[in-house]
């Protein structure tokens, strides 16, 4: 089963990635605001099914893939 | 009777870079340097650990955060938990934190840029272990090397150690952008500590600075008061 796991920067936390980018696509004449750079985990997990899977990734979360004082984190399974 | 040499060991993970540079350290300050290798899930008989810097598992994810499952970090885990010293510099302090047994957790430089250069620091507690040596508020001359150095707490977490006294070290001139200019802090119970300067890299006056010697002479005799009460 696909999962797929995106880990940000907790609101409030300074990320100088997402101003670094902001500032490159000022350069390049785009007028953006509140960029912010996180990550993509994608994954194949061996579960019955979506719920099943799910339970898996969120510990997985919790233990590894995010830290829970400076990350949120939102979890995708494709059926 | 002879005065023991204290065992202070040093763990080398895939990609730590320092470990040697602790070792050597501990030795020319009296200790006797011991290595241990990261799938070693049980320590050798020490008085004291040291995590040393670096780019455990390629800093990958992030700083520390795989370190953090290494049967030599779970060792050092029932280490500190017994009431062991443990003194975590640089990716070692990043692991520390990732593991849960120090406060916050370290970014990316506000700057983005590597910073390699030596920084003035005060220390905020000389009553520990690790910096008995150093007079009350003490400046000291250190090195930092990282591109991941910003200790971060939220103003809660942060409230909570100044009134606990966790905060060990600041910088005493802008570095990375840390909360409150953290750059080394303590557990609760005083006996774990982690610092982003590189106090190996400053014990002989040849190199600059010999203040990071008083760091690691504090942990080499708080160690050898420990080897002598279990003798």
């Amino acid at each position: 089963m696909k999962a797929t796991v995106l880990v940000r920067p907790k609101p409030g936390i300074l990320d100088p990635q997402g101003e670094a980018v902001e500032t490159a696509l000022e350069h390049l004449g785009f007028t953006v605001s509140g960029a912010r750079v996180g990550k993509v985990i994608d994954l194949e997990v061996d579960a019955a099914d979506a719920a099943a899977a799910k339970t898996q990734v969120e510990q997985m979360c919790e233990r590894l893939l995010a830290n829970p004082l400076i990350e949120s984190y939102e979890i995708e399974v494709a059926g | 009777m002879a005065i023991p040499q204290p065992r202070v060991g040093v763990v080398t993970y895939p990609g730590s870079n320092d470990d040697h540079d602790a070792l050597w350290a501990l030795a020319a300050l009296d200790a006797e340097a011991v290595p241990v290798w990261h799938e070693d899930a049980e320590l050798p008989s020490l008085d004291a650990v040291v995590l040393p810097g670096g780019f455990s598992y390629g800093d990958y994810l992030r700083c520390g955060a795989i370190a953090r499952f290494s049967p030599a970090t779970a060792a050092v885990r029932e280490f500190a938990e017994a009431g062991g010293l443990v003194l975590g510099i640089c990716n070692g302090f990043q692991i520390l934190c990732e593991a849960g047994l120090l406060p916050g957790a370290l970014l990316r430089n506000e700057s983005l840029r590597f910073i390699c250069r030596d920084v003035r620091l005060t220390v905020e507690r000389d009553d520990l272990p690790f910096t008995a040596r150093c007079a009350p508020r003490q400046e000291l001359v250190i090195p930092v090397k990282h591109g991941d150095g910003r200790w971060f707490a939220p103003p809660e977490l942060l409230a909570e150690l100044e009134a606990s006294r966790q905060i060990v070290l600041r910088y005493a001139e802008p570095c990375n952008g840390s909360t409150a200019d953290v750059a080394g802090v303590c557990n609760g119970r005083g006996n774990v500590m982690g610092l982003m300067p590189h106090p190996e890299h400053a014990v002989d006056p040849l190199l600059g600075s010999a203040d990071g010697a008083l760091i690691l002479a504090s942990l080499v005799e708080a160690a050898r008061d420990r080897a002598l009460a279990a003798a």
